[in-house]
């Protein structure tokens, strides 16, 4: 009763959340994951269990290896995309850290694509990555050639192998600033005696960085990482805003859509698990290795 | 860095330099600027297309001309746009605004609870609450679309903002336990227990009023994913009925669309979220540095 009078007042404030999220989150998913090993293949309804027939036939049978096909596009464009903000958010952190004038005017130059939508920046990177070439050209082509760089000039996305690291330049842009918010604070964050002791012994500012600054940059690294990860395998608004829905971009966010649009709602469950089972494999080390650290702080 | 990087109010402090910049002009101090430059000036190049295509008409808007400004200034795109726009425009207000409190609410109350009353189990409850938010939505759009059809629910505004005020409940509470968890003193509730207020009372007369900092984080954060939403916004709403994403995507997406009138209502799609990025940009980066869970 004692233990009731103690916790009772908090879990009656927390319980209706507790409650909305296990039917929201864990009892939809228990419901997509009931679809997904069901025959419910258009709109009449399931007729039974089919066990993990869908989830195979997506690897075996799909016409074309579409699904396979979509793991490939978003692997490339994962890629792509880490590498490019990872890159562009350090080195730009690392300007700002080294100390330049007017800081606060570059940091929120290079941070405001974060406020714009998908959606919205999709309207401009469309046109920005238009395929013509020579004197037809506009947009990323033109500057290219403006510079001498013609051989540069691409056809972006619409590139049959290469396409989809393209399509990865619009999400670079929009979460480089974040990645750099994120690196500046972690510079911020090393104490100034290490750096002074460093100064003392002596150290070059190369080994200065090289053996004391960025190793401890590895936690925010990793932050970075995994939230453009599950990020990037959730891409959707973005490749649906700069080519719309079509197979040479299709990523496995997408083919769920497409899919649901021929209501066949079997197979759509099954890639949206194994979508989440993606991120989950991303996100659930990182929420128990964050949760150790932080009992251990 | 330790656990607070999610706390709401410093972030910009943190990332503030701590010592003056050193005033060195050497080759190394030239080449810093310029870099600085060039990237500033690329990524305002897509910002550069937006406005000036806005401003075109006709001939003007071409491909090859992209990088020109316009040969005669005119707001007819703009006006284009927005009568498109406008119904979706006041729609997503009713929708973000909405959104915004009660999450924030919610993620307070949440909050509180999780950084005082160590219950059994807690951390578990809290890692199942964050999950949450790095699920695909895609992992339960069926069943929730089938949920909203069946109980006869129609799509638009209101289903979106419930939707949104459940899945911004990992985020939300996230902000707020670790706001209390490192700015509120253990000792000021100790006092109000000592004084036999009731942790209902606690928060209420205690609590909720210094927590404004946290409030300004979240009603942030979720105004924003609100406004950006495409993908709840594509299942549970239409044209008719739902919110800006949809309509610019309309607008934007027809098979020979309007370039100027689609980049002009870009521009007006974004310009609440880049307002309140420029106003409250302080707290816009506190939002961002939250979903990192921490760092």
């Amino acid at each position: 009763m004692r233990k009731l009078r103690h916790w009772g007042p908090g879990l009656l404030l927390l319980s209706p959340s507790l409650i909305l999220l296990a039917i929201f989150v864990y009892g939809l998913i228990a419901w997509t994951t009931k679809v997904s090993v069901s025959d419910e293949h258009n709109a009449l309804g399931s007729k039974g269990f089919v066990g993990l027939e869908n989830y195979t036939r997506l690897f075996t049978d799909d016409i074309n290896d579409r699904f396979t096909h979509s793991l490939k596009n978003l692997l490339l464009f994962t890629v792509v995309f880490l590498v490019g903000a990872m890159f562009f958010g350090l080195l730009w952190a690392f300007i700002l850290e080294r100390g330049v004038k007017a800081e606060g005017f570059f940091r929120t130059v290079y941070l405001f694509p974060m406020a714009v939508s998908f959606v919205a920046s999709g309207v401009v990177w469309r046109w920005l990555m238009n395929p013509n070439k020579g004197d037809n050209a506009g947009g990323l082509n033109a500057v290219l050639g403006g510079l001498g760089l013609d051989f540069a000039q691409s056809t972006w996305w619409t590139n049959p192998t290469w396409g989809m690291a393209s399509m990865a330049i619009p999400a670079i842009w929009q979460l480089s600033g974040y990645v750099m918010a994120l690196f500046l604070a972690g510079f911020r964050g090393i104490p100034a005696e290490l750096r002074e002791a460093a100064a003392m012994d002596g150290a070059s500012t190369y080994r200065l960085y090289r053996n004391v600054i960025f190793p401890q940059l590895t936690p925010v690294a990793l932050s970075a990482l995994i939230i453009l990860g599950h990020m990037s395998m959730k891409m959707f608004d973005l490749i649906m805003s700069v080519s719309g829905p079509q197979w040479l971009t299709e990523v496995p966010a997408i083919y769920v859509w497409q899919t649901l649009l021929t209501s066949d709602y079997a197979k759509a469950a099954a890639i949206s698990i194994i979508l989440l089972l993606l991120v989950a494999v991303v996100i659930v080390p990182y929420l128990i290795y964050t949760n150790r650290q932080e009992k251990n702080a | 860095m330790t656990t607070t990087s999610i706390e709401a109010p410093p972030p910009v402090e943190t990332l503030a330099p701590a010592r003056k910049p050193r005033q060195k002009s050497g080759p190394a101090s030239i080449f810093k600027y310029l870099l600085a430059l060039i990237f500033l000036i690329i990524v305002l190049m897509p910002m550069y297309v937006l406005i000036v295509t806005s401003f075109k008409s006709g001939a003007d808007i071409g491909v090859t001309s992209q990088w020109n400004l316009p040969e005669t200034w005119t707001l007819a795109s703009w006006e284009k746009a927005w009568n498109v726009l406008r119904p979706s425009f006041i729609r997503t207000f009713e929708l973000a605004i909405p959104v915004a409190v009660i999450s924030s609410l919610i993620g307070a109350a949440n909050g509180f609870v999780l950084s005082r009353w160590r219950f059994p189990g807690a951390d578990i409850v809290f890692t199942l609450i964050l999950f949450g938010m790095f699920i695909p939505y895609q992992a339960v759009m069926i069943p929730l679309r089938e949920i909203v059809t069946t109980l006869g629910i129609p799509p638009g505004i209101t289903t979106l903002v419930f939707v949104h005020c459940v899945y911004g409940i990992p985020i939300c509470t996230l902000i707020f336990r670790n706001y209390y968890a490192t700015t509120v003193p253990e000792e000021l509730i100790e006092a109000a227990r000592v004084d036999g207020a009731g942790l209902l009372r606690t928060f209420g007369r205690i609590i909720l009023p210094i927590s404004i900092p946290g409030f300004v984080v979240t009603v942030i954060w979720q105004f924003t994913s609100a406004w950006n939403d495409y993908l709840f916004a594509i299942f549970l709403s239409n044209t008719r009925n739902g919110p800006i994403t949809i309509a610019l995507n309309a607008l934007a997406g027809a098979q020979s669309p309007d370039y100027a009138a689609s980049m002009a209502g870009a521009l007006i799609t974004s310009l609440p979220t880049l307002l309140v990025y420029v106003l409250l940009g302080r707290w816009f980066i506190g939002g961002l540095m939250a979903g990192s869970v921490k760092s």
